[in-house]
This record gives structure tokens, sequence and C-alpha cells, in this order.
């Protein structure tokens, strides 16, 4: 019954299971698993600083409350971008199962061209705000907003290097299983981002509007 | 280790001893009173569980210890319906019970909620300077630091603020403390039932002079209250907004001081003074919600302190 | 600001003759640590075989070397604190005087939690907790070395703060106003945002690696329900770790970006909310302390049921019970303030949901209890520390549940009784289980036995020491003594005070005993060599390998069916079977790049402390650059050959059949 350290149990090193002439035994599953529950972690960490927002977003201070910052058209445009961004990395994902090299590049890079230009687009709306007075300092409400809003931010940009890196990745080395694991998983990260977005434009925009 | 539990209870009952040391366990308020027999009732239940498992553990150890080998001996033993119920029934009994007590006795003490009592209570306001307290008797119009004076078995209205950092308002002999926190109101009801002379002090770090930031509590009889604040009264300094300012720079072991007028609204000022347009949030038709602090979405923070931030 | 930023000579605390004597010191010991290993060409061991290694259990070792490095700098701050105390009565200043003694309990408290305890279990899982799900590494081998090294670079930050500069002086949470830049402009609490976070990531990388590996590497057979209970417990705090560490990070960026950009989040002014700062600290706060009791208390389970030579009882209520500890530590945080006004119905809540978790804990005691019955108890170094935990615990865990009493806690809320409280349960609980793990588990890792005697005399002054030492802390928080204060003038809490100190020395005598302990076991390590791998008779898998075990672990992934895996092999006599025919084993290849991203961090944490701007972005871009380089490095891996696992496994055999006759 116990077949344990007997020389009949076939059992082979799972590591190894199945890939004994690659040099790198799949590991894909391994670190997708652990991608999900690293951003589980980063879920938590937008969490507390929504829960910061939440308390925090009347405190204006006598400075600007929501309705008196927030342009519904611009960011409705951002948000647009961003979701359809989510869209076209989806087609690169297709494209990578399918071991198609030109298509994976190119859609990443319409991915990356979205992505940049959300970000474009924040960087401009903080700008604006912080030029009219009306910065972080302000008050606990504009401090919960920036950093709510800038944290996503980061995250986006930390997405567009990750993109940039693995677009020369997918250059150089085109699509082997390593790459399409690191693939899927900015895929995760940048679907996951879209997710926070979503609880961003209806928490921070549309309520602080309505 | 038998040893040592007996050390224990000597300690214990040692401390028992000590109730005349002016702690927590030689009350002179109803609130103290109330808070040591909650102590002492909740020690007793949790003692039908803990000294059996002290005495098992010791009794375990030495009957089943490996060199009394006619000991019964059943290595595979590892569960048992009967007792496994029975090990999560008893701590759960005890802990229905406690729990209940805990939820009564938390509702009677509630530090916001007034003492019974027909006379209206004398209210206090507190405020706690680096490193010093500040007391303003707003009925009499007078001011102290480091020395709070009252008629024994008034009933007292304290309500807190901090200029600066967080400190905790904490008269051990009369009872529950409170945390006083700068652009925020607490309160804290207290009663002393016999007069005499009790150590006040922060219990709440919050800084280098920390550890000298005590206050005298005195309870006295009626008459001698009047004569001290007619002594206040006669003090030479008052308190407007530049004594305030001078009183509010930090320093350490502060004397006490006595002011003979204060300000009207004085605390109020103080507390407002980080309110101001604490917030507001403009609806698209441009009016003003002017808002309480502890809005409902602020779920965490009316969890905590309720400031009220009514315009006096 | 000049390119240094605020760093400047005056940084160095010239006029503290005790801070200049203690870093001599550390100065001389460190020097003669360097001429040891030049001396001894050991450099290049070190290097090659340990702090690039991401072996785990070299790892685990090198997790408890810091633990226990760490244990000294934070007990020398306890020590002081006692005897500044016992010399501070009626009216005299003591020898600390506020600035200085406010850094120190300030920095016992980080150091005694963050780089201390969370080591010492993280160590001690590292070591065993791949072993007893027969696995041959972590997941993620290179991070799990990362995490090491972030949090090695915290406690350097953290000890670089005695000598450069200073320490937060706020208190162990740093509570604001307290510590925002009004009242605490100097650096100490730049030094403790940057410890505690990047430590904190490194900790949060651990929970993911090892909440991965027991998901994803059970060896087969091997289901949830049957993992070792040391393993189950520890799977608990991972999961506490990456659902609190986040809010950590959280909660210190806030502030972070409060004292750096001038936010309004905790501050007093622009509209801040301390209480926001309380509530999201102690919502990480909270789950922290279940995360070093829990493994604790699967060290002790493995320690009774193995010296009792019996079954674990109650191996589900076990692990249900732990469940319902991490899950309802998530529900309690607000008890740490309940003297902040929150009204009646809230208090009584968290209240009554503290008491809750007093039930579990019961089941867990009465659990160890029926694993002694009918048992055959050795008295040995870690049954002792279970033994003195189970007495020393219980007394904390009743002290608990009083102070979760609002209205006991209105009165008992930060005075001496809280403190006796959580130090009665961390060390009572949490440093006695990894203590007796330390003892456990240490011929497994390192080969060779203890010193039985000197660790008894160990055992015997911590748990003498101990009731000296907090006893009369819980008589003084009754007298109404607060704590945190530099010193006192009541008479009647001189005699508990002198009382305290003295215990705080018996226990430095059961600290000192421990390192001569080590110091006795390694100088006769060639007499008590553990040859078989198999000390105790040991129920789980991690005694069926080697001592030290293999570097690949199991030459063959064992089949499971049973909780006591090996018990139930040994039983049916298939343990220590030769195999006719090994695969060749896959492994990681060591690396440098843990040391290089964690130290380039670490230099940017020391610049942002001192706002030192070029140089934090340089660390920044450092740190980038490596981990990218790492990202695309092939030669990672390599596979060892069949004939070489071969002889490995032979030799052990041998060796245990050498034993038997």
């Amino acid at each position: 019954m116990n077949t344990m350290n007997t020389a009949i149990a076939g059992v082979p090193p799972h590591m190894a299971q199945g890939d004994h002439g690659d040099e790198h035994p799949d590991s894909s599953n391994i670190t997708t698993f652990g991608f999900w529950i690293y951003l589980m972690t980063d879920c938590l960490l937008f969490a507390s600083v929504f829960a910061t927002y939440a308390v925090l977003f009347m405190n204006t201070a006598g400075g600007p409350s929501g309705p008196d910052i927030f342009e519904l058209p611009y960011v409705a445009v951002e948000t647009a971008t961003l979701l359809v961004s989510s869209i076209t990395y989806g087609f690169a994902m297709i494209a990578a199962h399918q071991q198609k090299r030109s298509q994976v590049l190119g859609w990443l890079m319409v991915t990356f061209a979205l992505g940049a230009i959300f970000i474009a687009m924040e960087v401009n709306e903080f700008h604006h705000l912080i030029s009219e007075g009306y910065g972080p300092s302000r008050s606990a409400f504009l401090s919960s907003f920036f950093a709510l809003v800038g944290m996503r931010g980061l995250h986006v940009t930390a997405g567009l290097v990750w993109m940039v890196v693995l677009l020369l990745e997918v250059t150089k080395k085109g699509l082997p299983k390593r790459t399409v694991t690191r693939l899927s998983c900015l895929s995760l990260f940048w679907h996951f981002l879209d997710v926070v977005w979503v609880c961003v434009f209806s928490v921070v925009y549309l309520l602080g509007v309505l | 280790m038998l040893l040592r539990s007996w050390k224990l209870l000597a300690l214990l009952g040692a401390c028992l001893l000590l109730a005349s040391c002016g702690g927590i366990l030689d009350p002179k308020g109803q609130v103290a009173s109330h808070e040591k027999t909650l102590i002492l009732v909740a020690t007793g239940l949790m003692l039908i569980v803990v000294l059996p498992v002290i005495f098992m553990t010791i009794y375990f150890a030495w009957r089943y210890r490996a060199s009394r080998s006619n000991e019964v001996y059943d290595p595979k033993w590892s569960r048992s319906h009967a007792i496994e119920a029975v090990i999560w029934l008893i701590p759960l009994v005890i802990i229905l019970v406690l729990g209940t007590i805990t939820w009564r006795s938390t509702h009677v003490l509630d530090p916001y909620k007034p003492l019974d009592d027909e006379q209206p209570p004398l209210v206090i306001e507190v405020v706690s300077l680096n490193w010093k307290w500040l007391f303003i008797y707003p009925e009499q119009g007078i001011a102290t630091v480091n020395e709070l004076v009252f008629p024994a078995h008034q009933h007292l209205q304290f309500k807190l603020t901090s200029e600066s950092t967080m400190n905790s308002f904490f008269i051990p002999q009369l009872g529950s403390q409170i945390y006083c926190m700068a652009g925020m109101e607490t309160k804290l009801h207290l009663v002393a039932d016999e007069p005499g002379e009790f150590q006040g002090f922060s219990a709440n770090y919050s800084g280098a002079g920390f550890s000298g930031m005590k206050f005298i509590a005195m309870a006295t009889s009626p008459e001698a209250f009047a004569d001290w604040v007619d002594e206040v009264k006669s003090a030479p300094n008052s308190l407007g907004q530049r004594q305030y300012q001078q009183l509010a720079e930090p320093s350490e072991a502060h004397a006490i001081e006595y002011f003979a007028q204060v300000e009207k609204g004085l605390f109020q000022q103080v507390m407002h003074k980080y309110m101001k347009n604490y917030n507001s949030w403009k609806s698209k038709s441009g009016d003003h919600a002017q808002g309480q602090h502890s809005s409902p979405h602020a779920a965490h923070q009316s969890g905590s302190a309720s400031a009220s931030a009514k315009e006096s | 600001m000049s390119i240094l930023g605020k760093l400047s000579w005056d940084a160095i605390p010239y006029h503290e003759p005790i801070v200049m004597g203690t870093l001599l010191m550390v100065a001389v010991v460190g020097i003669a640590i360097a001429v040891a290993v030049t001396r001894y060409r050991k450099w290049g061991v070190l290097w090659r075989d340990w702090f690039t290694s991401v072996d785990h259990k070299r790892l685990g070792v090198m997790y408890i070397v810091l633990a226990l490095v760490m244990l000294v700098r934070g007990f020398s701050d306890a020590i002081m604190m006692r005897t500044q105390l016992a010399l501070a009565t009626g009216g005299a200043e003591g020898y600390l005087p506020p600035e200085h003694y406010d850094q120190i309990f300030s920095a016992h408290g980080v150091i005694m939690i963050i780089f201390m305890a969370m080591p010492f279990m993280i160590g001690l899982m590292n070591i065993v907790l791949p072993l007893q799900i027969g696995a041959r590494d972590v997941a993620f081998p290179f991070l799990n070395n990362l995490s090491f090294w972030l949090t090695a670079g915290g406690a350097v930050l953290i000890n670089l703060s005695l000598a450069v500069g200073e320490f937060a002086r706020t208190g162990w949470m740093a509570y604001p106003p307290l510590s925002e830049l009004t009242f605490s402009p100097g650096v100490g609490v730049d030094y403790y945002i940057w410890a505690l976070q990047i430590s904190g990531i490194g900790t949060l990388l651990t929970g993911v690696n090892f909440l991965v590996t027991v998901i994803k590497m059970r060896t087969p057979g091997m289901k949830l329900m049957q993992m070792p209970i040391f393993t189950w417990t520890c799977t608990w705090a991972n999961i506490l770790i990456v659902a609190s560490f986040p809010i950590l990070t959280g909660v210190l960026g806030l502030l972070t970006l409060d004292r750096y950009l001038d936010f309004h989040f905790f501050t007093n002014d622009g509209g801040g909310n301390a209480m926001m700062y309380i509530n999201l600290f102690w919502a990480w706060g909270h789950p922290e302390v279940y995360i070093l009791i829990l493994p604790a208390f699967g060290i002790f389970s493995e320690v009774i049921s193995t010296f009792t030579a019996k079954r674990l009882f109650g191996y589900t209520s076990m692990v249900w019970a732990s469940g319902a500890i991490a899950v309802l530590g998530f529900m309690v945080w607000l008890h740490h303030f309940f003297t902040m006004g929150s009204g009646a119905n809230v208090n009584a809540f968290f209240g009554v949901m503290t008491m809750v978790i007093a039930v579990p804990t019961g089941v867990k005691l009465f659990n160890w209890l029926f694993t002694m019955y009918r048992g055959r108890l050795q008295i040995t170094v870690p049954v002792l520390w279970t033994l003195g935990f189970m007495v020393t615990f219980t007394i904390g865990g009743m002290t608990g549940v009083l102070l979760a009493v609002p209205g006991a806690d209105f009165v008992l809320h930060n005075s001496l009784f809280l403190i006796a409280h959580f130090h009665n349960t961390i060390i009572g609980g949490a440093v006695f289980g990894y203590l007796a793990g330390f003892s456990f588990w240490f011929s497994k890792s390192m080969g060779f036995h203890l010193n039985e005697r000197l660790g008894k005399a160990s055992f015997w002054c911590w748990q003498v020491g101990f009731y000296v030492a907090f006893m009369p802390l819980y008589v003084l928080g009754f007298l109404g003594m607060t704590r945190r204060l530099n010193h006192t003038d009541n008479p009647d809490w001189n005699l508990w005070l002198y009382i305290a100190c003295a215990g705080a020395f018996i226990i430095m005598i059961g600290i000192v005993l421990q390192f001569v302990q080590l110091y006795v076991a390694f100088r006769d390590r060639e007499k008590n060599r553990d040859t078989t791998g198999d000390p105790w008779n040991g129920h789980t898998l991690e005694w069926s390998t080697a001592s030290p075990p293999q570097f690949y672990n199991f030459a063959r992934l064992p089949d499971v069916h049973d909780i006591d895996a090996f018990t139930e092999a040994k039983e049916q006599g298939l343990a220590y079977q030769q195999v006719a025919e090994y695969q060749p084993i896959h492994m990681p290849k060591n690396t440098t790049a843990g040391v290089l991203i964690a130290g380039s961090l670490t230099v940017f944490g020391f610049a942002a402390v001192w706002h030192i701007v070029w140089l934090a972005v340089v660390g920044l871009i450092a740190a980038f650059g490596f981990f990218i380089h790492r990202a695309y490095d092939d030669d990672v891996d390599y596979y060892v050959q069949p004939d070489q696992v071969a002889e490995i496994e032979s030799q052990h055999l041998a060796a245990v059949k050498e034993a038997a006759l």
C-alpha cells in the first residue's frame, strides 16, 4: 500500500513532470497561481486606500469638493481608453496562445498606446488641479483623491514598463512557454487594474458628482 | 511549576491586599466601583477554566511521564467526540455568560452616558496641551491648569479635546479614561463618592513631557468647592486667546495655575480650530451641506469618537 | 538642501555616552567576526553557500540567526528600560533622559515584533514546512531569498538609526498626530516607516510564497487535512500575512505621504483624521499577533505528540480552531482603542468578538492536555517549553479576556497591566513556542544536538524570570501605573519596579544560557551528531530525511496517506528503503539577485530617511535593474544526476542502519 521511498512508486519529481528534455521545467501553473495571490494582496492595499477615501472625502477643509473639480466627460474618455485597452490586451493573449508573434506585438503596442494615453490624461488632470492650487496638500479630501487615483496610476505605469519589457522579450525570444506565462501574468494585472478603475470611477467620480 | 502557580496566587492576593494604595482596586467613585466589581467577577468566571487547565497540565505531565511505565499507554487514541464536545462547550458557556455581562456592563459604563441624576451635572471642559491639562469651568467662568477641583457626590460631565497630540484623561480611583483628540470632542461622566485627593494623569504617551503630565483631582464638600471657585476668581490672570497661545507652548511638569476669567467659548474655539470648514461637500446645485463630522460615509469614524460639530 | 539631504555629521550622537559605548561594542564584535571569517577563509563559503542560497533550510537558519541577533538588541532595550524605571523612582531622574528613553521603548517594540519574533517564526517555517509536506523547495525559491534580504535590510535600517540620527520617539505604533512632521520633525519616524515598509514587503512575499507552496507543492497523496499541524497553523498564519500586511503597507504609505509630500491624512489640520491611522494600523496589528502565535501553537502540537509518542488529540478540532482564531483575529481590531469614544454597541460588539477567540484557544489547550493523556511524556527541553507555555499562556489568555471587557479596559487600558498581558502571551506563547521549536528542530537543521542540561537551565531562567519580571507589572497596572513613563514618584510602586527589574536580569541569564548552549553544542558537535535524522521517533516527513536534510530534501517524493506519515511508514516497514533507480532532480541555482535587489532597496530606504534624492533614485533604479537582470537570467536551475542522488541516499541509509544495530 504505502510506496514511500520504494522503487516501484512511479511518481516522478513533479517539477520535472513531462519535461525531461527541457531545460526549464514547466512551472507556469504555480507562477500564475502565485500571481493571483499577489493580486489579492494588491486588492487589499487598494481596499485600505479606498476606506481612507471613504472616511476623508467629506473633509474638504474649505477647499473644493468633488463636483468642483471632477469633469465627468474627461474621465469618461479616460475610462473608455482603459476599457478598450483591456480588450486589445485580450486579443494579444489570444494571439500569444496561437503563437502568432507579430500579432502579439501589434496588439501589445496598441494596448501600450492606450495605456499611455490614459496616463497622459491623468497626469494632465493632476497637473491642472495642482496648478489651480488644488494639490494634495489642500485638504484631506484631495490628499485621499490624489493618493487613490495616483496609486492606481502608478500601478498602470508599472504595467506599461512591464509591457515594454515583454515587448522586447517577445521580439527577441518569440513566444516560449515562460514568455506566455509572463504575458498572462501581465494580462491578469492589466485586467485587475481595470476592475480597480471601475471602482474608482464609480466611487470617486460618479458618486462624487451625483 | 506547582510552586510558581502558588507564587502567582500569592501575588494576586498581594495585589488585592494592596487595594488601599490608590489604584483602580481602591475605587472612590460609582464608576470605578462598578469597574472593580466587573474585573473581579470576570476574573472569577475565567478561573473556572483557567485553574483546571493549569492543574491538569501539571497533573497530566506528572502522571503520564515516561518513567511511569505502569500507566495506561494508548498511542493511537486521538479522538473522542464526548471529550471534544465538552471542551468546546465549557469555554463556550463561560464566554456566553461573560459576553452577556460584557454587553450589559458596556452599556451601563458607556462614558458618554450621563450618570442617573435629577441634578444637572457640573460641566468641566478639558484640553490636553503639551504637556499639561487645562480645565475650564464654563458655568463658573474660571479655568485652572493641572488642578481639578469638584464637589464630591456631584456628577461631573467632562468634555474633552486636545490642542495637539493624543492623550488619555484618567483618574484611576474615579474610573474610566477617555482619549482627548484634536479637532474632536469626547465625553466622560464621573462622580466621586467621598471627598479626597486623587491622582490624575495622561494614560496615552504624547511625547517628551508625557511622564510629567499629571494633575491633582480633588473632591471636596460643596462649601469648600465654592470657596475654591472664589479663590480662583481672585487670581490675577485671565485666559483669552493670547494667554491660551502662550499656555499652549510646550512645557514640562507645569505648575498649577489659576485663571480668574475665561474667554467665552474658548473650548469650542480650540476644538474648531482644526475644523474650520472641516467638512463640506457641495452638491451640484451649489448649496452647502454643512455636515456633521461623523458622516454616514465615515463608517470607521462614527465607530470612534463622534464629535459634535454643532455651531454654538 | 545639500547633496546629502538632511544628513550631516551632527547625525552621529557623540554626546550620548551610552549610544557611543554600544556602537563601540558593536564595532568591536563586528570586527572580531570579520577577522575570524577572514582568518578561517569563510567569506566564500558564506557568500556562495549561505547569502546567495535559495535553499529554504539555509534561509531558515539565516532567519533564526537574524532573530537571535535582534533578540539581543531588543532585550538590551528591555533591560535598559527596566533598570531606568527601577532607578528613577521617588523623583530621581534615572540615567536615561526622555529623548533617549522614548526611542528605546519604541525600538524595543518594533524590534521584538518585526525583527525578532517574525524572523524566528518565518525561519522555523522555512526549515520545516517544505519538509513536512514532502516538497523539494518552496514555490518561488528566489523570492524566498529576496524576502529574507528584505527583512534583513529593514533590520539594518533600524539598527543604523542607533548610529546615524535617531529612532522614532512615538511608541511602536507611531500614532499620529505625534508621528506627524509637526510633532516629530526628526528622522526617527522615517527610519520607522522605511524599516517596517521594506521588511513588511519581504514578509508579504513570504506569505504569498508559502501559501502557494502549501497549495501547489504538497507531495502526491497528501490531502489538505493530512498536512501536519505545524504546516496547518503556518498556513493560517500565511493567510493572515497575505490579508493583513497590505494594510500595513497602505497605512505606512499614507503616513509617508503626510510626512514627505505634505498630504493630510492623519494631520490635525487640513481635515486629516488620526483615528483612520489607528483603525488601519490595528487592522494589521491584531492579525499580526495571531501570525506570531499560530505557528507557535503548531510547534507545541508537534512537540507534545512527538514526546508523548502518541497521535495528536483532535487534529480536526485543532485545524478549525486555528482557522477560527485566524478569521476572528480580523474582527477585533477595535479592542485596541475602546477608550476612543466609540458607542456602547460598537465597543460591546468588539469586546464580545474578542472573547469568542478564547473558545478555540481553550479548545487547543484541552487538545494538548488530552494528547498527554495516556501517553508516555518524556520531559525534554521542548516539552518543558510547552508545559511552561500551557501554564503561562493560560494566565495571559485570562488577562486578555479581561481586557476585552470594555468596562475593565476603561481602567486597565495603556496601564502596565496591558504590558504584562501582551508579554504574557507573546513571551509565554510565541517566544516559548519558537524556543521549543528551536530545540526540537535544531538537530534536524544542523545535524548535531543541543546540550540538554543547558537547555533546561535556560528554560528555568526564562520561566522564573518571566514571572518575576511580569507579575509585578500586573500589580502595577492595578495600582494605576501607566505605560511609557520615564520616571515615577509613587512610593507604592517602587517595590514592584525593583522586583520586575530583578526578573529581567533572570531572563537575561536565560538568554545568555541559550547562547552558551549554542556554543557548547557547536564545540561538541562531533560527539553529538544526529546520524539517523530521526532522534525523537518523529511522526512527520521531516524526520524521514537526514540531519541536516539532503539539499534536495527527498530523493523520491513520498507518497502520503496519513497525518503522521512517517510513523505510518515506519510501522509498515516502508521507511528507509533503498530505491533501485533515481530520477534526475530539478533544483534552483543560488543567486546573488536577492542580496543585490534588497541591498539596493535598503540604500533607497536610507536615502529616503535622509531625503538624499539622487541616492534614492539610484537605489530604486539599481533594484529594478537587478530584478530585470534576474528575470532574463536563463542560468537559474540544474538537474541533480541520479548517481549523485544514489550516493547521498546510500550514505544516509547506511548511517541509519548502523544506528539501528
